[in-house]
């Protein structure tokens, strides 16, 4: 049997088709993986709040109608009520507002963060996974000196040898949760590059590159996104450890940190100052912690 | 005997999982009598190990016993409390459980494990632990049992922990035993040695032994008496014999054709091959490798000493060995996975043995392989579709509609529906995924494609399909086979050459019927003679 009559062979082997098979967009796939998920009344609610989160870090202006910064002393420290809803600081500010604006910089400082992590992270884990040796090894030392030191205390170190202010609190965060990102796509970038499919492709004559990219990356990236998501949830709150402690954005500016730490003088007498932007901040952790869990339990 | 050990009358057993019930034994009446054997053989699926854990009093949360009755030694398991039924289990039940790799505490020394098992059976205070510890060791046919006691399951190899779970199972001094699959994981010589070391114990002591396998061949070389099930329900219950001479029912005859053992051999086919050249040609090819030094010890070892081997187009060429005789590594190299120590491999008339990766790449559009377990052979986030056709993309032949016909023609190929291309591997069994790993292989169109067991992680009657498959494409596209396989029943039926490897070094090379009717080494017809099914087939 030659070459040529084996190709004829093969498509002689198909049957007629009633409706030919066509290949499925990524987008249906996509969708017949989410839309299941979104029945869960749990996730929904924690989707509905992250994406708040987003848009009024994108555009503030069209969830409140107040001034962030317009002060007016008369309504100082009013308790919550329908036209405050979070009720306001001393100088009259409205709360809501201020936390809606201060979404803006917050989740630009964590996402910030959690970027420099996954980007930093990801290319020294596949780095040191896939070259193996010396490489590895000098990697995983300089990995774990970092992950000695307590993270908070790292990213203080770096905010003050590069300045006050969001960005740099942001950075210092992001760099301060590499190692651990680092470490964790390290390992399952060593389990996945033994499976039998991940050689099946080699074999099939695919580059190093394609099989990193096709069947490696995607395969270990499971458990970094699920730590990814928890540790946006983490950058937040250090971005706001920091704030709180005054090394983030300046008085006026509206951020989390700054909004929680402000309240703490009137604790006794207006809890909601420092309460309802803390209730908030929690909300969004639990929320992006809980769409981790569900992602986790559901890749299993 | 009076009454029965084991008394099942009209039993079902059914599972729920969101909402849904679903009957895993449906209405099956069966009884065991003291000192009697008897098979239970069934697919997977056929809820065999449900009723194993069913008169273990051990099915899960959510199976229960929802009608029928279910006595072990006059004691009602449906009604029966926790304490009455852990009462039983060990003292009046021992299991054997199906993976010896997995079955033991990797933390604790063997004679921890079997002493548990006794101090469960006799009471905390019980003086004889270790002398009866050894003594289990021994009838279980280890050998050293004082040095075994003190051993990790590590260090011990699959056959050897397959004897101390047995050594478990006895140590309560149990009536009846149950065995799951007992010797699946294991080398063919291993596991007749295992099975008969367990028949003759079991037939000393008067234990009643209840065997689960898939496997008929084994069944019926083993049991008094045989219980043939299909999704839950009892089909045939009959003597070895009577199985073989006149199975009353279809699936029993569909079982039957499906077990190599007594599967009709295929005729040897007419080559020319003295004429055409062979396609892949391995001489005396070595491998060593060099482990980590440990004081003492040689830090060398060999896998493979002059192997010269040949295969021609259109033909299979079947390596069989246990596990360390070397043949994986024999693949590896003939595929440029590894580099030989000494020799040298050909493919037609180019000299491979030295090729880099990039240099061997254009012949990998020739030579392709199967792995050896389906289930971790598929990228689980790729569709089929995406899996097939991926050496194609990897070698950027086609685009768009044309990839989309190839895949269409590929899975047509190899007998499964064109839906099936949307799916994702863990919606797919065991049979259907080694399916898309052929039809991936096919995807090239190779000249030879290497089978690294490429059935052992089968059922029995799946192997069979797969191995016609593997047939039919070879008799229509003309494809080489290498088949690599620790099963000689398996190879029988499919090659055409066979080579026979132990501890890296040939044993036998010759033609399927010069090595099966006239072997020439004490080995090979050890091997032979293990193939289960043989001694009523033989008999009859």
């Amino acid at each position: 049997m030659n070459t040529d009559t084996r190709l004829s062979s093969l498509s002689a082997a198909a049957p007629p088709m009633v409706s030919p098979w066509r290949r499925r967009g990524r987008l249906q796939r996509v969708a017949s993986a989410v839309l299941p998920l979104l029945r869960r009344p749990g996730f929904s609610l924690a989707l509905l709040i992250v994406l708040f989160a987003l848009a009024s870090a994108l555009v503030p202006q069209l969830l409140s109608s107040f001034d962030p910064y317009a002060t007016s002393p008369a309504d100082k420290l009013t308790a919550p009520n329908l036209l405050h809803w979070f009720g306001t600081d001393e100088v009259g500010r409205d709360l809501y507002t201020r936390v809606v604006y201060g979404s803006s910089l917050s989740v630009q400082a964590a996402l910030l963060a959690v970027g420099i992590a996954l980007v930093g992270g990801l290319g020294f884990g596949v780095l040191s996974g896939f070259a193996g040796g010396r490489i590895d090894a000098v990697i995983m030392r300089i990995v774990d000196v970092l992950l000695a030191l307590p993270g908070l205390l790292l990213a203080l170190a770096i905010v003050t040898a590069i300045g006050f202010g969001t960005v740099p609190v942001a950075i210092a965060v992001g760099v301060g949760i590499i190692p651990g990102f680092a470490r964790t796509t390290r390992a399952e970038v060593l389990r996945v590059k033994t499976l039998p499919y991940v050689e099946a492709a080699r074999l099939g004559g695919a580059s190093w590159g394609r099989t990193l990219l096709r069947h490696v990356l995607p395969n270990a990236w499971g458990p970094v996104a699920v730590l990814a998501t928890l540790d946006f949830g983490a950058a937040i709150l250090a971005t706001a450890g920091l704030s709180f402690l005054g090394f983030g954005a300046a008085p006026p500016a509206a951020e989390w940190g700054t909004l929680i730490a402000n309240g703490r003088h009137f604790l006794i007498t207006a809890p909601w100052v420092s309460l309802l932007p803390g209730l908030f901040v929690v909300a969004v952790v639990f929320s992006l912690n809980h769409i981790a869990r569900t992602f986790e339990e559901n890749s299993r | 005997m009076s009454s029965p050990l084991i008394d099942i009358r009209q039993l079902a057993v059914s599972y729920r999982s969101a909402g849904q019930v679903t009957e895993a034994v449906k209405n099956l009446s069966l009884s065991v009598a003291q000192g009697e054997t008897v098979a239970i053989v069934g697919e997977s699926g056929s809820g065999k190990s449900t009723l194993a854990n069913a008169i273990l009093g051990l099915l899960p949360e959510r199976a229960a016993i929802t009608a029928g009755e279910l006595h072990v030694e006059g004691v009602n398991f449906g009604q029966a409390s926790e304490w009455q039924k852990r009462n039983l289990r060990g003292r009046t039940i021992g299991l054997v459980p199906q993976d010896p790799m997995v079955s033991l505490n990797p933390t604790l020394r063997i004679g921890r494990q079997i002493g548990e098992a006794l101090i469960l059976a006799h009471g905390r205070r019980y003086a004889g632990v270790d002398a009866d510890i050894v003594e289990l060791l021994e009838q279980v046919g280890l050998d050293k049992p004082v040095l075994r006691a003190r051993q990790y399951p590590h260090e011990l190899s699959g056959g050897m922990r397959q004897r101390v779970l047995i050594a478990i199972a006895l140590a309560g001094n149990p009536r009846l035993i149950i065995a799951d699959e007992p010797t699946s994981a294991l080398d063919v010589t291993v596991q007749r040695k295992i099975l008969d070391h367990l028949q003759q114990l079991v037939a000393q002591r008067g234990i009643s032994l209840l065997i689960i396998t898939h496997d008929l061949g084994m069944a019926t070389d083993r049991a008094d008496r045989i219980v043939v099930m299909k999704q839950g329900e009892l089909v045939e219950e009959s003597t070895p014999r009577q199985i073989l001479q006149a199975p009353q029912h279809d699936y029993t005859r569909a079982l039957l054709a499906a077990a190599p053992a007594f599967g009709t051999r295929r005729k040897p086919r007419q080559h020319d091959d003295a004429k055409r050249p062979p396609i892949l040609s391995l001489h005396n090819v070595g491998k060593v490798f060099t482990l980590p030094k440990v004081k003492g010890e040689d830090n060398h070892f060999t896998a493979l000493q002059n192997l010269s081997l040949q295969v021609y187009p259109g033909q299979t060429l079947a390596i069989v060995g246990e596990s360390g005789s070397g043949k994986s590594t024999a693949l590896r190299i003939a595929l440029g996975l590894e580099k030989p120590s000494q020799g040298r491999v050909q493919f037609e008339q180019q000299d491979i043995t030295h090729l880099s990766w990039r240099e061997f790449r254009p012949l990998r559009q020739r030579i392709q392989l199967v792995q050896q377990n389906p289930f971790a052979a598929l990228d689980p986030r790729f569709s089929i579709f995406d899996s097939i056709v991926e050496p194609l993309v990897s070698f950027g032949l086609l685009k768009g509609e044309a990839l989309e016909q190839a895949a269409r023609e590929l899975i047509t190929r190899v007998h499964l529906p064109v839906s099936y291309l949307d799916r994702l591997p863990r919606e797919l069994s065991g049979g259907q995924r080694q399916r898309v790993a052929i039809a991936r292989a096919l995807a090239l169109k190779p000249d030879l494609l290497l089978l690294d067991e490429p059935v052992s992680a089968l059922d029995v009657s799946v192997q069979a399909q797969i191995l016609d498959l593997l047939l039919e494409l070879q008799r229509e596209l003309g494809i080489a086979y290498v088949l690599v396989s620790h099963d000689l029943a398996v190879v029988a039926n499919v090659a055409d050459q066979v080579l026979v490897l132990r501890n890296g070094r040939v044993v036998e090379q010759g033609s399927v019927q010069e090595v099966f009717e006239h072997p020439a080494e004490d080995y090979t017809r050890e091997l032979i003679a293990a193939i289960p099914g043989q001694r009523l087939a033989l008999a009859s």
